[in-house]
């Protein structure tokens, strides 16, 4: 019987750049920055990490295929170094390498580094998903946007729940003003400025029914987390934060290939938190966790996220949002540090970005933005669209 | 008997007013403000002469060709394929066996009605049971031509064979003859003519009678004989001339459709056909004329089993259905006459993996999945493993068809972000009756006018052109329907 990862790693370090428009800085630049935080948060040697996973997805518009960019840019002594991509869930993906390697016994110390330099594709948005999705989809899929394929879910959602456009779109526009006002506290976000609703409502469509400030910004950054097994961390005289529960789920295809799935929720989130509370053996989410760092990448996907952790009940997120329950103040504060909607997304750095936020709350380091008394943050980090999608959940405590 | 057993038009949905041609472009030839009356239809930026041909087919074949047809002769002057079979294309769109004949037949806007003569001796000769005759065209012409004014887009399809027939072909005439009306290089898209006037009456005005005449002589046969008779002109003035030289009285004379379609080249004297069947009287008799290059003539009596037949939209269904396509300007851009500003992200265009293409051809043409045998559920893309949780059986499949289930709406969006010429790029997820889920793009249609479970039908429809390799590629799109359409 699996014994799952629950209080078999700490992390005693963590790096984050300054997420943005870092026209001026290229990936080399961002990793070594990420790292350096890292490395000196967690009071180590270089020589010390014994293993390295990389997270990257967009290699054509980046630093390209392999792990070598980033031995190369860290110069890294000969040590293994592993590139992992699954889509937006990537920097989780690398952040579960390195735990995974250090709760085996396999290394001492690993590191797990997420980074994506998204700004030298020449448009906004994410690269076109053509030469993204394989070679057959290239011929059967549409001419998607990942705003367009998560706006399906908010037209199914609104359509299901019987609520009107306006309602809707309300609800949504209350989810980003709630993390605009997170992000201008923070001064590693990208977009630093406090939105009204209103403004949000006004703002041109992107993907009907989603508008400009419903998407998430694209951005620069890198993230880097160090990992080791508990016992290590309190030897080196650090406060362990500790990994509670890892989970990753990916579709089985049922939800586009079959007409079972209703199109209003992420089955693979569902998956994922459920094994992810069994993990770290929470029973009643709602109460028990303290702040959540969700792929707003959309304001729709934050909506029914909520409901998806089952911390709002099927169809009652709107609910929640007009209570403020998720707002800094709120029960369960969601997006303590702006999110995507302000940090925006370079893929593979938002996963390990998210679960810098958590670490950061859980020490006490969050300044204006700190929650009181942080017990338990949940970070969940999501790949795909909807109806094709890949979703990561971490728990973390002291 | 060898016969008409099926027919079926197909007209874009967009529609160009001409005077918003004329508007545009008058400056440069004043004259075009004498052809600016009434409107043409035209294609949109993902159709052509393939996907209006897939489309006619359809309709004549209401959505699914019976296996009867072992034969397809498309025509037109326009297809987008020099050297890959244009037929063969539409072939697997149409589900049509392996074994079955596939004929371009182009060169001339005659190439319809030649297309159906052919068809006719194939059935005749006993080498098929039923043949299907499809013509189609979207010619081009230079911005400020009479010809951008004159010509319209359209598809129209033929099934011939001996069963059910609703219109017996009796006899048919024809005449070569090196008359270089408009002429078009292969390597070129827009055409070129000598002297309006010569091609008016040496052309039109000299060769049609002539023709007509013979058949007549050759069947010994009044005029009068006939309830319908169908020629193309483009020149209204003209095309009444002709009727005239052959002494027909104005209400035999068809619509050539001048100020609702304008000329579509091949597909044209088999458009105007499937319009006159829809109301043709059992016992009557309708004579058809090709035009281009020479002169097709073909003389159909109506059978008594006329009335039994119906396609899956009438003439007046697909006439009504229609949007007005304006700026001038976006016409032109659909058409690839002026380059616009795509950005960056409609720049970029990966190369088309042919041999992918040609693996997955019975799921990319002709919209084919598989369906589980043990748990009876259809999907698509075909599967090896089975997609319900719970089934999971391996290689038990079957083939299945898509292209001719209902299938309706679960979810839609219109995208600004994604390159399109003609935004939003709408599209969504349709779940299809009996099972499977696809996500599609949407075509001929209007955010606006979307809601969930709205019944779509299916459309084969360009998905991009690579002009930089000359690669076109075709999938099916969901088309919204308006009003309870089947």
């Amino acid at each position: 019987m699996a014994t799952g990862i629950k209080d078999k790693v700490a992390i005693i370090g963590m790096g984050c750049t300054r997420f943005g428009e870092r026209w001026n800085d290229g990936a080399e630049d961002l990793m070594v920055e990420a790292f350096q935080e890292a490395l000196q948060d967690a009071g180590i040697e270089k020589k010390e990490i014994e293993a390295a996973w990389l997270g990257t997805c967009f290699d054509e518009v980046n630093i390209g295929k392999s792990a070598i960019p980033l031995a190369q840019a860290l110069k890294l002594p000969n040590i293994p170094v592993t590139r992992v991509e699954n889509f937006c869930a990537t920097g989780t993906e690398a952040f579960r390498g390195a735990c995974y390697a250090v709760a085996s016994g396999a290394c001492r110390i690993a590191l797990a580094l997420g980074v994506e330099k998204l700004k030298d594709t020449g448009y906004g948005g994410l690269p076109g998903f053509d030469t993204a999705m394989g070679t057959l989809n290239r011929f059967i899929l549409p001419n998607f946007t990942a705003p367009g394929g998560f706006a399906l879910m908010a037209t199914r959602y609104f359509a299901k729940y019987g609520i009107s456009p306006e309602e809707g779109k309300m609800a949504l526009a209350k989810i980003s003003a709630k993390s605009h006002r997170c992000g201008a506290m923070n001064p590693k976000a990208h977009l630093r400025k406090e939105i009204t609703p209103e403004q949000v409502l006004k703002a041109p469509i992107i993907a009907w029914p989603l508008g400009l400030f419903d998407c998430c910004g694209v951005s620069d950054g890198a993230a880097a987390a160090i990992v080791t097994t508990p016992d290590v961390a309190r030897a080196l005289g650090k406060t362990p934060v500790l990994v509670k529960a890892l989970q990753i789920a990916a579709t089985s295809g049922e939800e586009m290939v079959t007409t079972r799935w209703d199109g209003t929720y992420l089955k693979t989130t569902t998956e994922a938190a459920k094994r992810a509370y069994a993990e770290a053996g929470i029973s009643r989410p709602r109460d028990e966790l303290s702040v959540l760092e969700v792929h707003d990448c959309f304001s729709i996907t934050e909506l029914v996220t909520y409901e998806d952790l089952q911390i709002s009940e099927r169809g009652r997120a709107i609910r929640d949002i007009n209570d403020g329950f998720f707002h800094l103040e709120g029960k369960i504060p969601c997006q303590s540090d702006g999110g995507l909607k302000c940090f925006g997304h370079p893929i593979g750095a938002s996963g390990i970005r998210m679960i810098y936020e958590v670490y950061t709350q859980l020490l006490h380091r969050a300044g204006p933005r700190q929650i009181r008394d942080p017990k338990l943050g949940l970070t969940h980090n999501l790949g795909g669209i909807p109806s094709f999608s890949v979703c990561s959940v971490g728990i973390f405590g002291l | 008997m060898v016969g008409i057993v099926a027919y079926g038009a197909y007209l874009p949905r967009y529609r160009l007013e001409r005077k918003t041609a004329a508007k545009a472009m008058a400056w440069i030839n004043p004259a075009v403000w004498g052809l600016a009356g009434g409107e043409k239809a035209v294609a949109g930026a993902d159709e052509d002469a393939v996907t209006l041909a897939a489309a006619a087919a359809r309709n004549a074949c209401r959505f699914r060709v019976e296996p009867a047809c072992t034969a397809l002769f498309a025509a037109s002057c326009t297809f987008p394929y020099g050297e890959r079979q244009n037929a063969a294309i539409l072939r697997e769109a149409l589900s049509l066996p392996e074994g079955a004949l596939a004929v371009d037949v182009t060169g001339s806007t005659r190439a319809g009605t030649s297309a159906v003569l052919a068809a006719a001796a194939h059935v005749s000769s006993g080498a098929s049971s039923q043949a299907l005759a499809v013509a189609s065209d979207a010619r081009r012409a230079k911005m400020g031509s009479a010809e951008e004014l004159l010509y319209g887009d359209a598809g129209a399809a033929l099934l011939l064979g001996r069963e059910g027939v609703v219109a017996e072909l009796v006899g048919s005439y024809g005449l070569s003859a090196d008359f270089p009306g408009p002429l078009r290089e292969s390597e070129r898209k827009l055409a070129r003519s000598w002297e309006e006037r010569w091609i008016r009456d040496e052309g039109y005005l000299s060769l049609i009678p002539k023709a007509v005449k013979a058949y007549l002589a050759q069947a010994r046969m009044a005029p009068e004989a006939f309830s319908t008779v169908i020629y193309p002109c483009p020149y209204p003035r003209e095309h009444a001339v002709i009727g005239a030289k052959l002494g027909l009285a104005p209400d035999r004379i068809a619509d050539p459709l001048a100020a609702q379609v304008g000329d579509t080249g091949a597909a044209h004297p088999l458009l105007m056909l499937c319009r006159a069947l829809e109301s043709a009287s059992p016992g009557s008799h309708i004579l058809v004329v090709g035009y281009g290059s020479g002169v097709d003539v073909l003389h159909f009596r109506i059978t008594d089993a006329a009335r039994s037949f119906q396609p899956a939209w009438t003439f007046e269904a697909l006439a009504a259905r229609k949007a007005v396509l304006a700026p001038y300007e976006k016409a032109a851009a659909f058409r690839e006459l002026i380059p616009v500003e795509t950005g960056l992200r409609g720049e970029f265009q990966a190369e088309t993996p042919l041999s992918v293409q040609w693996r997955y051809r019975r799921a990319i043409l002709g919209l084919e999945g598989t369906r589980c045998r043990r748990c009876g559920t259809p999907q698509f893309p075909p599967q090896r493993i089975c997609a319900v949780g719970e089934c999971q059986a391996v290689d038990e499949t079957e083939p299945y068809l898509f292209s001719d289930k209902p299938a309706r709406i679960f979810s839609y969006t219109g995208d600004n972000l994604a390159f399109s010429l003609d935004p939003p790029q709408i599209y969504g997820i349709v779940d299809f009756e009996g099972g499977g889920r696809m996500m599609l793009d949407f075509t001929d249609c209007a955010l606006e006018a979307i809601r969930v479970d709205q019944p779509v039908e299916l459309h084969l429809r360009r998905k991009y052109h690579d002009a930089q390799r000359g690669v076109h590629t075709y999938f099916w799109k969901a088309v919204p329907v308006e009003s309870a359409g089947r």
